[in-house]
């Protein structure tokens, strides 16, 4: 059966096709569909079917028939919960975004020397052009440094093939095998063929301390056992089926790996050939020296770091790709039919009489797309078309937070999150973002530095990133006692990657009910008497609270508790309006919200659009956006708000 | 033929493109459909892209390749002028979003969208006010699929069957009625 799938759904089908059994993960753009479609397999439609079937299952079978998967509090978490499932005999997974590596890089590192029972499979996403990142970096450097092999598809098919072959590598080499991805594989829908389940039995544990205790004794005999399977691996790569060669009888050799090798065959098509390198770790050596060799040029196609090319340079290739690319952003057809096509006229490696026909249509593919790129440019230039960020929703319960945060000049130390979106216009209420459960830390670092800031500066962390390190921070804060004070924005759910569960929700992945945190119990536990909680759609009372908290030389935490406006079970209010009483001072405006807005008369008659420049303009509220959390009324001194 | 559906997060693009995806599959083509999740749900700009072909690469259209543009938002339609072929079409519905630069009195929402659209062959539909015909705004979405299919050779039945599957059974009469209501929209 054919599907039309993103890159995630079809990587999810793969860990069920491969017969995993336990996933645990941390959601993270563009990662977090993985889990959460793996999670459907839950309950196992095979289940059902075996159950009709069979009549009665017992109770393994329903084990081998079913997928497991959890959101766990952090990534390092999910990765050595993983690894324990692995070590116990299960094909297992866990799935984050790049920066997520960073956070389970420590047990990464190590489970590269315990080596697996059951397969065990991480996926990380990488993304280049930063769609919803805070950095750009490339999780290659971490398979490379922790020596533990990488597969990379590049689309949805392969996702789902990689997955099965991942496990089936990670069981034959007695390694994790890391299968990476980029924004556009994970977020971009293709074809894949659909397979049955094939069940893996729960493999025996066997107690082996010399394997699995990593002390220094074991360590050491293990650490060759890593140099011995790299050098097996890379005999393998040169192999491997996920490694192609495509060649075109052509002078121009590519060699490419992941999404960059379609927008190479869409680009370039025929007219070079390719290496399409599946595994990119470990690289293999004599495949590309024997691929350099029949070919007079090579460039390398790569997004982000040129780890590529820097191997084929070391193993003496002589190839070009990142003095032409550049490390940052994507890749994309275009770029790459412009930048070759100025490389290839300037070196006059093809000149007009060599060249062959089909390299002819290259060149003139490059002059369309240049004629076309302009064609339409002059429309734009005369429009001066303004941005549309994205913004805090109407209702966001965060925004009122920011609001006063704002108003009273407070230096916010940040995280990630939705909230994320209170650096921008017109609040511009934050400081400082650097990675999750920073902001608590930084502050504590920022007021041990200059203590008189202590009566102006708040940290704003979201419910799931306080749980996944936040919290380390805040024991920090008790403990070297800084007067710090921290704002927690508990929104009942982990928002901006698209409402997961977590572990202060009460509902676990599937939102069956599960254990609640008790946030204020918790911070009075690691030591921080003051903590109170605000609803921050009263301005008046979450505003009193941050004065009162900054002045006191105490630690405190403020949780700022509503639940995002968008969850379903969230009832709305009707919309607000405004009346006659409206004298267009725009004091509603400076929330940001987007219900709200200034406009001219705009009649629309008839498929046509005309505005009344001559009408004074007036605020309105957009009662399809609004729902009616009443902050703006809190700022409309004439009593023109109402609802 | 590439397609891009462009608009504002929220708008319902995701599923819109998720039915073109499925019809153009039961037609035999090589598909591929390209989104971003993330910052975009937060009403910010919202691209999708609709490829299909005999094969398919790239998932994603770049500046001059669009055969067709569908803006759910005038502004968004100009924003993405660039990415049409030369001689490429635009299907905008008349609605207009304001942005946080215009709300909170940083930049003027631009006045001459037709001006600016004048040298494209470009459809307006007032899609939200059909799709309230059929029962629901949130069906603006359907109306304009209704509009491109117009544009292309498949049978109006074929993407009501795709419609069906794709949307809960409580609102399928409300979308087949919407779906209908826009392909009526001469195009």
């Amino acid at each position: 059966m054919k599907k039309l799938l993103i890159g995630n759904e079809a990587f999810a089908r793969g860990l069920y096709e491969a017969g995993c059994s336990i996933v645990s993960s941390y959601p993270g753009t563009p990662s977090t569909e993985i889990t959460e479609f793996v999670a459907k397999y839950c309950d196992g439609d095979y289940f059902e079917k075996a159950k009709l079937e069979n009549g009665l299952v017992t109770l393994e079978q329903t084990a081998l028939n079913t997928v497991y998967a959890e959101w766990a509090p952090n990534e390092k978490v999910a990765l050595e919960t993983a690894l324990g499932a692995s070590i116990a005999g299960a094909r297992s997974f866990c799935g984050m975004k790049h920066v997520g590596l960073n956070v389970a890089a420590d047990p990464l590192y190590t489970a590269s020397y315990t080596g697996v029972n059951g397969g065990l499979v991480i996926a990380v996403a990488d993304d280049s052009g930063m769609h919803s990142s805070q950095n750009e970096q490339d999780s290659r450097h971490h398979a490379i440094a922790s020596k533990v092999p990488m597969l990379e598809p590049s689309d949805s098919h392969e996702c789902k093939e990689f997955v099965k072959l991942a496990f089936s590598l990670s069981e034959q080499f007695d390694t994790p095998v890391i299968v990476r991805l980029s924004t556009r594989v994970a977020h971009s829908q293709s074809i894949v063929d659909i397979c049955e389940r094939k069940n893996v039995p729960l493999k025996e544990y066997v107690k082996n301390p010399q394997k699995y205790v990593m002390m220094p004794a074991f360590a050491k005999l293990r650490h060759v056992f890593v140099e011995e399977r790299t050098q097996k691996l890379i005999k393998y790569a040169e192999k491997s089926s996920l490694n192609v060669v495509e060649d075109n009888n052509t002078e121009i050799g590519v060699i490419t790996n992941g999404i960059s090798y379609q927008y190479a065959k869409d680009a370039l098509g025929d007219n070079v050939s390719y290496l399409k390198l599946g595994i990119v770790n470990p690289l293999p050596v004599q495949l590309l020296l024997d691929f350099a060799e029949k070919h007079k040029t090579i460039y390398v196609l790569e997004e982000l770091d040129g780890i590529i090319e820097q191997h084929c340079k070391s193993i003496g290739i002589d190839c070009k790709g990142k003095e032409i690319f550049g490390y940052i952003g994507e890749l994309s057809q275009n770029i790459i039919r412009e930048k070759l096509a100025d490389v290839i006229n300037n070196s006059n490696q093809i000149t007009a009489c060599e060249s062959e026909l089909n390299n002819d249509t290259v060149s003139l593919t490059v002059r369309e797309s240049r004629l076309t790129v302009k064609s339409n440019d002059d429309a734009k230039t005369h429009a001066n078309v303004v941005g549309r960020p994205p913004v805090m929703c109407a209702g966001c319960p965060h925004r009122g937070v920011f609001y006063v945060l704002s108003k009273n000049k407070v230096q916010v130390s940040g995280d990630i999150g939705c909230y994320t979106l209170g650096a921008g216009a017109p609040l511009f209420a934050m400081d400082t973002t650097i990675c999750m459960g920073a902001s608590i830390s930084a502050l504590h670092g920022m007021n041990k530095a200059n203590p008189q800031n202590e009566s102006k500066t708040v940290a704003v962390i979201g419910d799931s990133t306080f749980i996944h390190s936040g919290i380390n921070s805040l024991i920090n804060v008790a403990y070297n006692a800084t007067n710090s004070t921290v704002l927690i924005l508990d929104n009942s759910i982990t928002g901006m990657t698209g409402h997961q569960q977590n572990p202060t929700t009460g509902k676990n992945l599937k939102g069956e009910p599960a254990n609640k945190i008790d946030l204020v119990a918790l911070c009075k536990a690691v030591g921080i008497e003051r903590v109170r909680v605000v609803d921050p759609y009263n301005l008046e009372e979450t505003e009193n609270a941050i004065k009162e908290e900054l002045a006191i030389s105490s630690p405190s935490v403020i949780i700022s508790r509503r639940p995002c406006a968008l969850l379903k079970y969230v009832k709305h209010n009707a919309p607000f309006s405004i009346n006659d009483n409206c004298k267009s001072c725009k004091a509603c405006l400076k929330i940001g919200c987007p219900a709200i807005s200034v406009d001219n008369e705009l009649t629309i008659d008839n498929g046509q659009c005309t505005i009344d420049n001559n009408s004074k303009p007036r605020v309105k509220i957009n009662n399809t956006q609004c729902v009616g959390c009443g902050v703006c009324k809190g700022l409309c001194k004439f009593g023109a708000i109402e609802g | 033929m590439n397609i891009m559906i462009v608009g504002v997060g929220g708008q319902g693009s995701l599923l819109a493109s998720k039915i073109l995806g499925n019809v153009l599959i039961e037609k035999g083509y090589d598909v591929k459909v390209s989104e971003v999740h993330g910052m975009s749900q937060r009403g910010g700009s919202v691209v999708t892209y609709v490829k299909y072909g005999e094969k398919v690469y790239s998932p994603i259209i770049d500046k001059g390749e669009a055969d067709v543009i569908i803006a759910f938002e005038q502004l968004e339609a100009v924003r993405y002028i660039e990415y049409l072929k030369p001689n490429g079409k635009m299907l905008v519905s008349t609605q207009k979003i304001d942005p946080m630069p215009v709300i909170i009195g940083n930049a003027k929402y631009p006045e001459n969208i037709e001006g600016l659209l004048a040298n494209i062959e470009t459809t307006f539909v007032d899609a939200v006010k059909l799709a309230e015909q059929a029962g629901s705004v949130k069906a603006t979405n359907i109306v304009l699929l209704g509009v491109l299919s117009k544009n292309m050779d498949i049978l109006a039945e074929t993407w009501k069957e795709n419609i069906k599957k794709l949307v809960a059974e409580r609102f399928v009469a409300l979308n087949i009625k919407a779906f209908d209501l826009g392909s009526s929209v001469c195009a």
